[in-house]
């Protein structure tokens, strides 16, 4: 049977020409790039070269980039290092109800070591409003973390505006921008954060790394302590070749932003145009214009998402029912409960489909189909 | 090239290489996802944990994948101090550990904890008596590298493991990073450690790889939280094709290591009677009861960086102390705690081999290592 993998948010396939960038590193340089020696040199210069990919990706200097094992880890680093290094001058943090775990569950052990976290609500579409940012603010507020666009489902936050709010307070503004970057055009100058985190597996480049933007001179405690790799903010011998596989996805997504953008909204309009046309009952969840193009997070009234989920996986349609760090145990998302409330039906009924390398126009169709059928078969409809 | 560095990092074997870059192009799914797919992936990531947790004999659950040797150190460090500071706050360790223990430590001690930090005899072994006598009834933690990583001192693991565990609740955290591979490496109960963290680069793994391994379950906070992944205990997208990799690289390691330990022990022993014919213009920090894939020795009154660069200028790559620390001009932390004579702490150099290494290497740095004290020193 031929599947489908719709879920490109949980994770992504890796880009052949990732893969072949890999390859080659690895079989020409295994130096360790602190070394002084001439094989540890050319480490280096590769892992440089890299670095200044990712920096320019998003207007940034090389030596703004801090490379983590990951998204989770910049998260991590982002909020318990600004915690660590501004707690003499206030210990109140912003964020909000949608952000991933690796926020979310950073802020709630900030809680217990006595900060205090105000978690802003959203409305039905999962968006905050920046005036309600504006009246969290206080004058010990050290952190903003707000991610740029959710990985359930898909709602971008006013960064922008956020980030023009905060110019002139002393707060660090954080955005965890894995789910965005690589579909949405960043520069942190245009939108004023300090911090800003991405992941490297989710716009095909390798699992296992991913980068803390820090804006010059923000203060950040390091998480990671032992020998003075990427200048002292994060210890541990660096990922040279995963850094190289990393650093070629960068180039191509941005290559092919624009495209990918198009692409995906006419994945989005073919998929609904089956179950418009297939007459299934359903709604669309998240903000209307503002949007990660490559998530369509639906709600299908009379389904039950276990065994609709069980069901698409039989028919080799590879969804989820929010995100995938979370999806082991399906208890309802905090996203979608902070969006409808507790109790709601879309807490229930919600899947998320994810669009990325690989898919066709055919392919969608043909998910869409089953996704149908299915529905139309459990709702006898 | 004559590639002698391989305790700052390894060449990784092919078979490692191809495994990771297959599980990338082919199984891409994230282990979480409930779909066919992720629980297909979820196996890989299943079976390369089990295979580990054979080799260093304990359950498959408490087996973690790290990003490499520093997080699991900062981890094993930093989550036993903030689980268990209800027990104490009295911590020790030694005097020659990697500076991801020694940072950490720095950083406990700025919180409020007191650690202390066991003295090595000119062989760079520390001493069963002075332990027994620092261990105390509110000490928490026992942190302790196995092999050294710039001479290659192996402490008496065993025999700290029975004090600790028989004087104190403390748990015993060894940094197997340098040893795993090159010596067994296992739990055994009371006799061995509580924690082993390893990393996969300095096996012939690829970098960004690394575990941490508990002997039964204990009292540790996550240092990075998140989704929840690894029984909750470190968050973040496992990236299975570095597992898989990882557990492969432990595999080959592990059936080579006899034959590997006879190689490089015959290599050591051999190119120590060859510095010894210098006299006194050489001095041998590595002993014969150290690890024997790593050799290092210093010459008089010079620098190491001037042996470094006479040797590469002829093919052979070998390093000052630890890669980690080896722009930073200042004495090593190891060379001043075995108390070398000051005509030789500034040119200490190691020789570190690997699974990769031939005989034929060891006859051809001989001879250029005749001409290069030849050129340097004139002997």
């Amino acid at each position: 049977m031929q599947t489908f993998y719709l879920d490109h948010a949980a994770t992504s396939p890796v880009h052949p020409e990732v893969i072949n960038s890999m390859t080659e590193v690895m079989a020409r340089v295994y130096g360790n790039p602190s070394s002084i020696h001439a094989a540890g040199r050319s480490a280096r210069k590769i892992l440089d070269e890299a670095r200044s990919i990712l920096a320019q990706s998003i207007g940034a200097k090389d030596t703004e980039i801090i490379l983590t094992s990951g998204g989770t880890e910049a998260d991590n680093t982002a909020i318990f290092g600004v915690a660590q290094a501004l707690k003499s001058k206030g210990k109140h943090i912003i964020t909000t109800s949608v952000e991933h775990h690796a926020v979310l569950h950073a802020c709630e052990q900030l809680e217990k070591a006595g900060f205090e976290v105000t978690y802003l609500p959203v409305n039905e579409n999962g968006r905050i409003s920046v005036e309600s940012v504006k009246n969290a603010l206080r004058a010990d507020t050290i952190l903003v973390t707000i991610m740029y666009g959710n990985n359930e489902v898909g709602t971008i936050q006013p960064i922008k505006e956020i980030g023009e709010l905060l110019k002139d307070h002393q707060a660090i503004f954080h955005t965890d921008a894995v789910q965005a970057y690589g579909l949405e055009k960043i520069d942190i100058n245009e939108l004023h954060v300090d911090l800003l985190s991405v992941s490297s597996h989710k716009i095909n480049g390798p699992k296992g790394i991913g980068f803390l933007y820090q804006r010059e001179k923000t203060p950040l405690v390091a998480t990671f302590y032992g020998g003075s790799q990427e200048r002292k903010r994060r210890a541990g011998t660096e990922n040279v070749h995963a850094a190289v596989g990393f650093a070629k996805a960068v180039e191509i997504s941005q290559r092919e932003m624009e495209k990918r953008q198009e692409t995906y909204l006419q994945f989005r309009t073919i998929f609904l145009n089956v179950l418009n046309r297939e007459q299934i009952t359903y709604k669309v969840n998240g903000d209307h214009e503002y949007f990660l193009k490559h998530i369509l997070n639906i709600s299908f009234p009379g389904m039950d998402v276990e065994s609709f989920l069980v069901n698409l996986d039989m028919d080799g349609v590879y969804a989820s029912s929010g995100s995938a760090c979370t999806a082991g145990s399906i208890d309802p998302s905090h996203v979608l409960v902070a969006m409808f409330g507790k109790g709601a039906s879309e807490l229930r009924n919600s899947i998320r489909f994810s669009f990325g390398l690989g898919l066709t126009k055919e392919d969608v169709e043909i998910a869409a189909e089953r996704t149908a059928k299915i529905v139309k078969r459990m709702t006898n409809s | 090239m004559i590639y002698f560095d391989n305790s700052a990092t390894t060449k990784p074997h092919d078979e490692v290489l191809h495994t990771f870059l297959e599980v990338n192009k082919n199984y891409f799914a994230n282990p979480a996802s409930i779909h066919a797919f992720g629980v297909e992936v979820n196996e890989l990531l299943e079976a390369a944990r089990n295979q580990i947790a054979h080799i260093i004999k304990t359950k498959p659950e408490h087996v973690l994948f790290t990003s490499g040797g520093t997080e699991s150190n900062n981890f094993a460090i930093f989550g036993v101090a903030k689980e268990n500071k209800h027990i104490g706050k009295h911590i020790i360790t030694t005097e020659i550990e990697h500076a991801s223990v020694l940072e950490a430590y720095k950083t406990l001690e700025k919180d409020g904890y007191e650690v202390e930090y066991l003295s090595v005899d000119n062989k760079g072994v520390i001493s069963i008596d002075e332990l027994r006598r620092k261990l105390r009834k509110d000490t928490i933690l026992v942190s302790m590298m196995h092999v050294n990583n710039e001479m290659g001192a192996i402490q008496p693991i065993e025999e700290a493991a029975k004090i600790i565990h028989q004087h104190s609740r403390a748990i015993f955290h060894v940094d197997a990073v340098q040893s795993f591979g090159k010596l067994e490496v296992q739990f055994n109960g009371d006799a061995g450690p509580d924690i082993l963290t390893i990393s996969g680069h300095k096996i012939h793994g690829i970098k960004g790889t690394g575990i941490i391994a508990f002997q039964r379950k204990l009292n540790i906070a996550p240092l990075i939280v998140g989704g929840g992944q690894e029984f909750g205990l470190r968050s973040g997208t496992v990236p299975v094709p570095q597992a898989v990799a990882l557990a492969k690289a432990c595999r080959i390691a592990t059936e080579h290591l006899q034959e590997n330990y006879a190689k490089f022990t015959k290599w050591r022993d051999h190119l120590m009677d060859f510095f010894n014919t210098f006299g006194d213009h050489i001095y041998l920090l590595s002993t014969k009861e150290g690890a024997p894939h790593i050799l290092s020795f210093s010459v008089r009154d010079l620098k190491g960086e001037v042996i470094i660069n006479a040797l590469q200028k002829r093919g052979v790559i070998v390093s000052t102390s630890s890669a980690c620390s080896s722009k930073q001009k200042k004495t090593s932390h190891v060379v001043e705690a075995l108390n070398v004579d000051s005509h030789f702490k500034e040119g200490v150099i190691r020789i570190s081999f690997g699974a990769k290494n031939t005989e034929k290497e060891i006859e051809q740095f001989k001879e250029i290592f005749k001409e290069v004290m030849k050129e340097l020193k004139g002997v």
